[in-house]
């Protein structure tokens, strides 16, 4: 019992500190439907990962990556409304993911598992996926920072200064398809949005400058998680859904307490 | 590959030698969205000069700036830049979003590392000193165009760009801002590129005028545009007989843009 809370919190801290400086550039693009794209897609990666018999992880990240790429090229297009577009893809994939899962009737895939995570059955595997998509991301999110922001501000201003905006976009997508596939375990992914928002909104009434507020988030991110899972543990209720409460009441109590720096 | 007119010379951006004008647009075309925006528009900066594009509401002032910079490809036309050419670049609109933390320091710092002391320099040079500190969120219209102006400093442009600098600056303040941009001009050497609505206002602060309307309707030195026929028909009967601007300091701003002393009450309306 005690391993599986111990793996359960590594976990949970690997995906909240990838999460919170993904989450507070997610809130300054106002990018929360990307998220949202992402995680729904992921059900079709899942799917497809047992067709191929490969680790889900994978199936996930390949229809992340995918989806990333044709975000990416679609919204180089002024005409497309950027909204219809996500929901395009976002419902699409899902739809997709669940017609497929119905034709080859897997019943391997934890329908339930996947949307509200199962935190609890992470094994040692699991774990060293987490990880090892919590530093890719912070790394490459690392790499990119400067630009990123100085994109998120002002794209024109960044591009006469010499920011690929393209690129540093595209670079942004796949970080963020990776997190979503590496929280699938942990929150599910209809909750991952919420990981990612959340945190790094409750943090903003505390911070100065942009670093701050993708530190606090990746903090705050891990209290929910440490919280969510004592919770789950003490009342015995699903642990992606305390997670996620645990996050929301941290952003309402940033309300009262944050000061706007 | 957009189709081209026929006829039509392929867009191209060719590097010039250090002799050349900074920038020099040669019979740009432009369609966006199937509607033209731009047709045969020649511009050209030398260094040291300051060109003024002037015209009504959706000439095209704001998308030309754009293909100068090279954000937008033309459909048409020549655009050539000096080898090595460096921008800096005052956008029309910047509001930084609020959810964003980030104070002015931060801000100049987004365009590229700042060697120490560089920052009270820059802020000195625009005017803001002691603003560093301060989010972005909370600067007054004038604040931000300045905060803007120094992050463009930062890089040492050979070439200024400024969309509409004057925009959600009052009119004092705005007759201040073109002051900022003669001097920046005149103790950097740099070239500079400007949009405005509004001709006696950049009068004094002008080399030349381009009075744009989809094609250039006139160009030359501002006195010479204020009285020209195309110029006159295109702004309407209220652009005629129009008093060059002429101003004295009498006053002086805070940085909080609070006026110390006498205030000019007769300078608020100049436009007759």
């Amino acid at each position: 019992m005690d391993d599986i809370l111990i793996r359960a919190g590594l976990a949970g801290f690997a995906t909240a500190l990838a999460a919170g400086p993904l989450g507070a550039a997610v809130v300054w693009g106002r990018l929360a439907f990307f998220g949202d794209a992402l995680a729904h897609a992921s059900l079709l990666g899942i799917v497809l990962a047992v067709v191929a018999d490969v680790h889900p992880w994978i199936g996930v990240a390949g229809v992340g990556l995918a989806v990333a790429l044709g975000l990416a090229w679609a919204f180089a297009d002024p005409r497309v409304a950027p909204d219809a577009l996500l929901a395009a893809v976002s419902y699409g994939a899902l739809a997709a993911g669940l017609v497929v899962l119905g034709m080859v009737r897997a019943p391997a895939v934890n329908l339930f598992g996947f949307l509200f995570g199962d935190i609890l059955g992470v094994g040692s595997a699991d774990l060293l996926w987490a990880w090892a998509g919590a530093v890719v991301t912070l790394l490459g999110l690392a790499v990119i920072w400067r630009p990123l922001v100085a994109m998120l501000v002002h794209a024109d201003l960044a591009a006469v200064e010499g920011v690929p905006v393209r690129s540093v976009r595209l670079a942004f997508l796949i970080l963020l398809a990776l997190m979503v596939a590496g929280a699938m375990k942990t929150v599910g992914v209809l909750l991952v949005t919420a990981l990612l928002v959340l945190p790094a909104a409750a943090a903003r009434g505390f911070a100065r400058t942009p670093e701050a507020m993708a530190v606090l988030a990746a903090l705050g991110g891990c209290l929910a998680v440490a919280a969510g899972l004592g919770l789950s543990f003490a009342a015995d209720a699903p642990s992606g859904p305390s997670i996620v409460c645990v996050a929301a009441l941290l952003f309402a109590l940033s309300r009262l307490l944050g000061r706007r720096a | 590959m957009r189709p081209l007119r026929a006829g039509a010379r392929p867009a191209v951006t060719v590097p010039m030698g250090s002799a050349a004008p900074l920038v020099r647009l040669d019979g740009i075309d432009l369609d966006l969205g199937g509607r033209p925006i731009l047709r045969g528009v020649d511009l050209v900066v030398e260094a040291g000069e300051i060109v003024t594009l002037i015209g009504p509401n959706g000439a095209g002032k704001t998308s030309l700036v754009r293909v100068a910079l090279g954000l937008l490809a033309p459909s048409a036309g020549l655009v050539a830049r000096r080898d090595g050419l460096r921008v800096g670049y005052v956008p029309q609109r910047l509001a930084v979003d609020p959810a964003l933390p980030l104070t002015v320091e931060r801000f100049i710092g987004l365009g590229g590392r700042l060697a120490p002391g560089r920052l009270a320099d820059l802020l000195a040079e625009v005017g803001t000193e002691g603003l560093g500190r301060a989010p972005m969120q909370g600067l007054s219209g004038g604040e931000l165009q300045r905060v803007m102006l120094a992050r463009a400093l930062a890089r040492d442009p050979d070439l200024l760009v400024l969309d509409e600098p004057a925009q959600g600056v009052d009119v004092l303040g705005q007759v201040e801002l073109f002051d900022l941009v003669t001097r920046v001009r005149r103790a950097r050497g740099c070239g500079v590129l400007m949009v405005s609505h509004d001709l006696h206002l950049v009068m004094a602060a002008t080399d030349i005028v381009v009075c744009l309307n989809h094609h250039v309707c006139c160009t030359g030195h501002p006195e010479a545009v204020g009285r020209h026929p195309a110029y006159l028909a295109l702004l309407g009967p209220t652009a005629r007989g129009l008093a060059v601007y002429a101003h004295a300091h009498d006053h002086h701003h805070d940085v909080a843009g609070h006026v110390v002393g006498e205030a000019g009450e007769d300078t608020r309306n100049a436009r007759g």
